[in-house]
């Protein structure tokens, strides 16, 4: 008999995101310092942290394109270290900075989005019909994105990171500078994403967003701080709101 | 010594900017523009500050006309963009030095003015302003704007993209330059910030929904808001929507902010309903409404 290795102990066939004692070192400096965490599928978890707390350093091991420097991790049920690619091709990717292509229409984006994901032509065709039909985009199907309200592009750059049905997608402070109203059809949506049995994994130092996760992080100074259910935090801390969590704990 | 501005209307082409706009900014107030990308605040601000003409209406800036005395009014204004717009080649105190002498004084004249921001940057002064931190960056920003002792402040989205920390530190100044008799104008996305302005105005695609101190506002709110939570938060919001007498459904954090069309409206009328959806663990409690509870309600 064999003994099982630590991940076959340790890997719930319910994460989606397995890290443990994840590090990255820039030279001297630990930008990320072990940090472990598990997020289960499903889940919506929220992942803060200050400017220059390490969250995109981690986001960005977690995502394939930064080598740990020590540590395990798998995400989606692939190796950080030996499966960085199949990482990228298995998940979804959401940012602020750049979603779409302004210069494209909304079909054209779409098309693309397939293409790099690896749909058919035929599965690229239904999912653009149904993606249009579901967002309401019918009248500008045709016109270019850099045209549409940021609150359609941040809809329809939510739906092109799921065209591919990944376990899990990555939204990089996704809803900044919005209005009220969008921004609230956007969380209906991650929420139905979510119930579906994506797993979404959110940044952002925006404290109200993070009152919408199921469980959130808190990083400071490269680990995290602080992990459970905003409601479980804002008990701990006896504070009412997730913004004086952060303030408390980012002040010591 | 405020900032008047009456029936301003401005148009990109098809894109109408501003739609005649109107509001007051008594000397020496904080008053706060509070809405989305989008909604006309930063044209607003190139209008008040000489920068863009309005296709029509008036505009003063401390008692000078915005046209007439555009040149006057640039020495008594400072501006802080919200976009990042020191040179990155130079260092802080550079920075510093070239705003100063452009106003033809010096960093130690107005050196009082700046000293609570300054002390916290100044041990990196010989540090490239591209090499700065985002907190950082936004304190040398808000210094090279004060550098000529201004007499109106204007202050676009400063907070955007900073952590809690820095944000909550940003208003900390805001509140002690305004003790020294500045008058700010400052614009934000971040509904939560407008309860630390005296006034505020809800503005979105170029009009205003309303002007007042943030708490007649939220009392103005015209229906009773109830907090309600469950154990599936996507059946929850689809029930409630589904809901015949439904008002407004909306999420907020770990509940769901509902109103109800109907005066004499029974809470436990509505649980009903949701037990027959099949939720679990149904809570419902009146809340207090927020800016944001305004704001969704105005620009419905």
């Amino acid at each position: 008999m064999r003994f099982p290795l630590p991940w076959e102990v340790n890997m719930n066939k319910n994460n989606v995101i397995q890290a443990e004692g994840l590090t990255k070192m820039f030279g001297d400096f630990t930008a990320v310092n072990a940090i472990t965490f598990e997020v289960k599928k499903g889940e919506i978890f929220g992942f803060l942290g200050a400017n220059g707390a390490g969250k995109t350093t981690a986001m960005k091991m977690l995502i394939g394109i930064s080598t740990p420097t020590s540590g395990t991790a798998k995400v989606a049920g692939f190796d950080v270290f030996t499966q960085a690619e199949d990482i990228k091709r298995n998940i979804g990717y959401m940012s602020q900075k750049f979603a779409l292509y302004d210069d494209l229409t909304v079909k054209e984006n779409i098309t693309f989005f397939g293409g790099i994901y690896g749909l058919s032509r035929v599965r690229i065709k239904e999912k653009t019909k149904e993606l249009i039909a579901d967002l309401g985009l019918e009248e500008v199907a045709n016109q270019l994105v850099g045209s549409l309200p940021l609150g359609w592009k941040q809809k329809l750059s939510f739906s092109v990171a799921l065209i591919h049905e990944p376990k899990i997608v990555f939204l990089d402070e996704p809803t900044g500078g919005v209005d009220p109203i969008t921004r609230r059809q956007f969380w209906e949506m991650i929420y139905r994403a979510s119930h579906q049995g994506t797993t979404i994994f959110v940044t952002t130092h925006y404290m109200d967003e993070a009152e919408y996760c199921d469980r959130v992080s808190i990083m400071v100074n490269g680990k995290i701080e602080a992990l459970n259910t905003p409601k479980k935090l804002k008990e701990q801390f006896g504070v009412q709101s997730m913004n004086d969590v952060f303030l408390k704990l980012a002040r010591g | 010594m405020g900032i008047t501005v009456s029936n301003i209307s401005k148009s990109y082409k098809d894109v109408k900017a501003l739609q005649n706009i109107s509001f007051d900014v008594k000397p020496n107030e904080l008053f706060g523009l509070i809405g989305p990308d989008g909604a006309g605040k930063t044209t607003l601000f190139r209008i008040l500050t000489t920068l863009l003409i309005a296709n029509e209406g008036q505009a003063t800036v401390a008692d000078l006309d915005v046209l007439k005395d555009f040149k006057e009014i640039r020495k008594h204004v400072g501006y802080m963009p919200g976009r990042f717009s020191l040179y990155q080649d130079l260092t802080i105190e550079e920075n510093l030095t070239f705003f100063a002498t452009i106003f033809g004084t010096t960093i130690e004249e107005n050196y009082e003015l700046i000293k609570d921001i300054y002390v916290q940057i100044e041990p990196f002064k010989d540090r490239r302003a591209g090499k700065l931190s985002g907190g950082m960056k936004q304190k040398l920003a808000l210094c090279c704007a004060l550098i000529h002792k201004p007499k109106v402040l204007f202050l676009d989205e400063p907070t955007t993209g900073v952590d809690p920390v820095s944000r909550k530190e940003f208003w900390e100044m805001l509140k002690r330059l305004q003790q020294k008799g500045i008058t700010i104008l400052v614009s934000t996305p971040y509904m939560d910030e407008a309860a630390l302005c005296d006034r505020i105005a809800l503005i979105q695609d170029g009009k205003i929904l309303q002007i007042d101190t943030p708490e007649a506002i939220v009392n103005q709110y015209p229906k009773t808001i109830y907090n309600v939570s469950a154990n599936n938060m996507y059946l929850l919001i689809n029930s409630l929507k589904a809901y015949p007498h439904q008002h407004s459904v909306y999420p907020f954090g770990e509940f769901v902010h509902y109103t109800d069309t109907r005066e004499g409206f029974n809470p436990e009328e509505l649980e009903q309903y949701l037990e027959v959806q099949n939720l679990l663990n149904i809570r419902i409690e009146k809340t207090e409404a927020t800016i944001e509870d305004s704001f969704m309600e105005l620009a419905k």
